[in-house]
C-alpha cells in the first residue's frame, strides 16, 4: 500500500503543478501538454514515455487496489460477528473514509479520463489544444463538473491525509516526535495538494481562465 | 443506580448468541463494574438461571484477564482503565449498558462474554522469548542499556495481553499486541539474537491466527488500559522490514 500510494502521489505532485501552468495562457499550456508527449525524445521515440509512465503508474494502482481489497477481505474475515453496539470510529473521519474514498476516487479517474484525457465526455474534446478543454468543460453553465471534481479532489485529500501517514507509519515511524511531524506533513500536503488542483475549475468559473 | 443490562449471552461456541436485557437495581456508584456483574449474578443464581460468564482474575488492572465491550467501547468509557477498575459512578441512573464480549474469528467465544485468547499464546510462541544463559543471575550492571530504550521496551512490556487491541480494531487486527511484545525484547541487547526471526515469526503467527491487517487507524491505542503507543507499530513494521532484507544465514551480514 505504501510503495505504491507513494509512487501515485509523486505522480499528482507532478500533475497537480503542470494543472498551474494553465494561469501562464493557452500557448505555454498546450506547448508543456504537447512536451508530455515528447518527453524522452529522440532517444525514445515519441510518446513512448508517456506509455512508460502510464504503464508503470497503471501497475501501481492495480497493486494498490489489490492490497486494499487483500486487506478489506481479511478485516471482514477477522470479524465474522458484527457488534450490536458500535460507535463510529473517533480517531478519524480520514481514516474511517479511506476503502469507500479509494473507490469514490477511482471512479473519479475513469469519468477524468474520459473527459480530459479521450475527450469523450468534454464539450471540445479536442487533444490537441487541452487549454480550451478545461476551459469549456469548467464553464461556469456545467457547474454539475465543477461540483464532481471538487468532491472527488476534497475525497482525495482525505484519503492522502490518513494514507500519507500510514504510508510512513508502515515504512517504519516510530517515534512520537516523528509521528507528530508525520500527521502535520499528511495534512499540510493534503491540503496543498487540493488547493493545487480546485484553483483551476474555479480559476475557470471566475472568469480568469477563458 | 437502576439499570439496564443488554447482555450477549451464548451457551457455548456453536449457539449463535443473542443479546439478552436484564434490570438490576441498586447499583451503588462505589461499585466496580464487574461488582455490579457479581450482583447480577447472585441473583440470576439464586434464581435458579444461569450466571452471566466473564473472564476475571486481580481485579486490581494488571492481569489482563477482565475484558468485554462497554457500549461499542473495549474496557468501557473511561481511558486507560480495565474493565475491573471502571467505577459504576461513570455511567448514569436509568441508563441502558451493552455488554459484549471481544468480537473476533481469532478468539471464539467459550460462553457469553468469555472467549479464547490462546492465538495470543501462539504469537507469543512464535517469537517472544530471547535466549539466556542458566544458572546463576548475571551481575546487573554487566549490560548497559540506554535509558532511552529501557524506557520504551518498559512502555511495551506493560502490556498485559488483554485482547482490548483487536476488539475495538475497525480490521480485527492484533498489532498492537504484537508490536508491543516485539518492541518490548527488541529493543533491549538480550533480545538482538532473535530479532528477525521473531518479528517474522510473530507475525507471520499474528496471519495465521486469522487476525486482520493493520491499516494504521489507532482505534487500538485509544482503548488500550496500558496505553501502549501507536509507534511501536512503527518500531515493529521497521524490524519487519529489515528482517525481510537480511540474507538469513549468511555470516557476517
Amino acid at each position: 500500500m505504501a510503495v505504491t500510494g507513494i509512487l501515485l502521489v509523486l505522480f499528482l505532485i507532478a500533475h497537480m503543478l503542470g494543472n498551474l501552468k494553465i494561469f501562464f495562457g493557452p500557448a505555454s499550456f498546450d506547448h508543456y501538454a504537447h512536451w508530455l508527449r515528447t518527453i524522452g525524445s529522440p532517444v525514445l521515440p515519441d510518446t513512448w514515455y508517456l506509455w512508460i509512465q502510464r504503464a508503470v503508474l497503471g501497475t501501481a494502482l492495480v497493486a494498490h487496489i489489490w492490497s486494499a481489497t487483500v486487506l478489506a477481505r481479511r478485516a471482514r474475515v477477522a470479524r465474522p460477528v458484527r457488534y450490536a453496539h458500535r460507535p463510529k470510529v473517533h480517531g478519524s473521519y480520514a481514516a474511517r473514509t479511506m476503502r469507500w474514498g479509494g473507490v469514490i476516487i477511482a471512479l473519479f479517474v475513469v469519468y477524468h479520463l474520459l473527459d480530459l484525457t479521450t475527450g469523450d465526455l468534454n464539450p471540445v474534446g479536442d487533444p490537441r489544444r487541452p487549454y480550451a478543454n478545461v476551459a469549456a468543460g469548467f464553464a461556469p453553465e456545467r457547474w454539475y463538473v465543477t461540483l464532481v471534481y471538487t468532491v472527488a479532489i476534497v475525497t482525495l485529500g482525505f484519503h492522502l491525509r490518513h494514507g500519507m501517514f500510514s504510508a510512513f507509519r508502515s515504512l517504519g515511524q516510530q517515534t512520537p516526535r516523528g509521528e507528530a511531524r508525520a500527521r502535520a506533513a499528511a495534512l499540510g500536503f493534503s491540503v496543498a495538494l487540493c488547493a493545487g488542483f480546485l484553483v483551476v475549475p474555479f480559476a475557470v468559473i471566475a472568469g480568469l481562465v477563458r | 443506580m437502576n439499570l439496564t443490562l443488554r447482555i450477549w449471552r451464548q451457551t457455548g461456541p456453536d449457539d449463535p448468541g443473542r443479546m439478552v436485557s436484564y434490570q438490576v437495581p441498586d447499583v451503588s456508584p462505589d461499585m466496580s463494574f464487574l461488582e455490579m456483574l457479581d450482583v447480577l449474578n447472585d441473583r440470576l443464581t439464586l434464581d435458579g438461571e444461569d450466571p452471566v460468564a466473564f473472564d476475571h482474575d486481580c481485579r486490581e488492572g494488571i492481569c489482563g484477564a477482565c475484558g468485554m465491550v462497554i457500549n461499542g467501547v473495549a474496557h468501557g468509557p473511561e481511558r486507560a482503565t480495565t474493565a475491573c477498575q471502571l467505577h459504576m459512578r461513570h455511567f448514569r441512573d436509568g441508563q441502558t449498558i451493552d455488554i459484549e464480549p471481544w468480537r473476533a474469528k481469532a478468539f471464539p467465544v467459550i460462553k457469553d462474554l468469555v472467549v479464547d485468547r490462546s492465538a495470543f499464546d501462539r504469537i507469543i510462541a512464535a517469537g517472544g522469548y530471547v535466549t539466556a544463559p542458566t544458572g546463576a543471575a548475571p551481575e546487573a550492571h554487566a549490560q548497559l542499556v540506554r535509558k532511552s530504550d529501557a524506557d520504551a521496551a518498559f512502555e511495551s512490556a506493560a502490556c498485559i495481553g488483554c485482547g482490548a487491541c483487536v476488539a475495538a480494531c475497525p480490521n480485527g487486527s492484533a498489532m498492537l499486541f504484537t508490536a508491543a511484545k516485539v518492541s518490548h525484547l527488541s529493543l533491549l541487547p538480550q533480545g538482538q539474537p532473535e530479532r528477525t526471526t521473531r518479528v517474522v515469526g510473530m507475525v507471520d503467527a499474528h496471519d495465521e491466527a486469522g487476525f486482520g491487517g493493520c491499516t494504521n487507524i489507532g482505534e487500538c491505542t485509544a482503548v488500550c488500559p496500558k496505553g501502549i503507543p501507536l509507534t511501536s507499530i512503527g518500531r515493529l513494521n521497521r524490524d519487519y522490514l529489515r528482517a525481510t532484507r537480511e540474507r538469513d544465514g549468511v555470516p557476517g551480514t
